[in-house]
């Protein structure tokens, strides 16, 4: 993997993103909405929410783009957030029911 | 001592403007944990509502996904400011940045308002401890909108008199690295204290 910049996207790109995730965001709102997805609607809606993360901090902050250490230096915080919180609800009872 | 004299005293490979976006990105890693332990106090006490009303009762889901949507696209106001920015178009690039600024005071009203709507209906902050939590967690990202919002404007202003110099458009990067960060922050907050818990 290269360690240099790349070219950004065009503004076309951009407007085609911000599309992309108004659609993800009219998506999550309209499974809430739909009682037979009840039983996956966690999942549904984590899953659609990492996208639309992934999409900003890629794209928009140009993470993908940047250079190794700009990914690395966020990705500290970004892999030990759901470690260290994981295990504080896990021991609160949170995860396996209170 | 300036981040410019400690460039001037240590040169070599690593210009300004990646120890600017190294220290944005180092801040950035730590705001993830910062959110993170307030959303984690959020789920631990979501459903100690005591007297209070829970989230199904109070939530206004459409009305809060039309806050999410602004804020979404403020994301790409932004981006476009930053874009105009980096080809040196700065009457363009302080268009983006005055419209992300809009967006962003348009986001804060709809939020002043929902806050406004939940103590009506017998919600605040010493309510619950889910009350707690819900104003913590969204005041504390609310302020950082503010934040974003007040860098967003001085950035303009700079522009507009003249004082914001050819070679400054990383300014405008770095700012926004930080609004961009407060959106994903609200996608977050959208999914995990909103629509998961309707």
């Amino acid at each position: 993997m290269s360690d240099t910049a790349h070219a950004h996207p065009t503004p076309r790109d951009y407007w085609l993103i911000a599309l992309i995730l108004a659609v993800i965001t009219g998506a999550e709102v309209s499974v809430t909405y739909i009682d037979a997805l009840d039983s996956v609607v966690a999942p549904l809606l984590i899953t659609m929410s990492a996208a639309k993360f992934a999409i900003v901090v890629g794209y928009f902050m140009h993470l993908k783009y940047e250079q190794r250490i700009y990914r690395n230096l966020f990705l500290m915080g970004i892999i030990a957030a759901p470690i260290l919180f994981g295990t504080v609800l896990l021991t609160f009872g949170v995860l396996i029911g209170d | 001592m300036s981040i410019d004299t400690l460039a001037q005293e240590h040169p070599g490979p690593h210009d300004v403007s990646h120890i600017r976006k190294v220290a944005m990105w180092v801040f950035l890693g730590s705001e993830v944990l910062f959110f993170g332990s307030l959303i984690t106090t959020f789920l631990l006490y979501r459903t100690r509502i005591g007297d209070g009303p829970g989230a199904a009762e109070i939530f206004d889901i459409p009305f809060t996904s039309v806050s999410s949507f602004i804020l979404l696209m403020s994301s790409l106001t932004m981006v476009m400011a930053h874009h105009s920015a980096s080809r040196k178009d700065w009457r363009q690039m302080r268009v983006w940045l005055v419209a992300t600024a809009m967006l962003g005071i348009v986001f804060l009203s709809g939020q002043v308002f929902e806050f406004t709507e939940f103590v009506e209906e017998g919600l605040t902050v010493s309510t619950s401890p889910f009350g707690s939590s819900f104003f913590v967690l969204t005041g504390v990202h609310g302020a950082h909108v503010a934040v974003g919002v007040l860098l967003l404007l001085a950035t303009a202003l700079m522009s507009f008199t003249g004082r914001l110099r050819d070679g400054e458009g990383m300014n405008v990067e770095i700012i926004g690295l930080y609004w961009h960060f407060v959106d994903v922050v609200w996608i977050v907050i959208f999914t995990v204290v909103y629509l998961m818990q309707v």
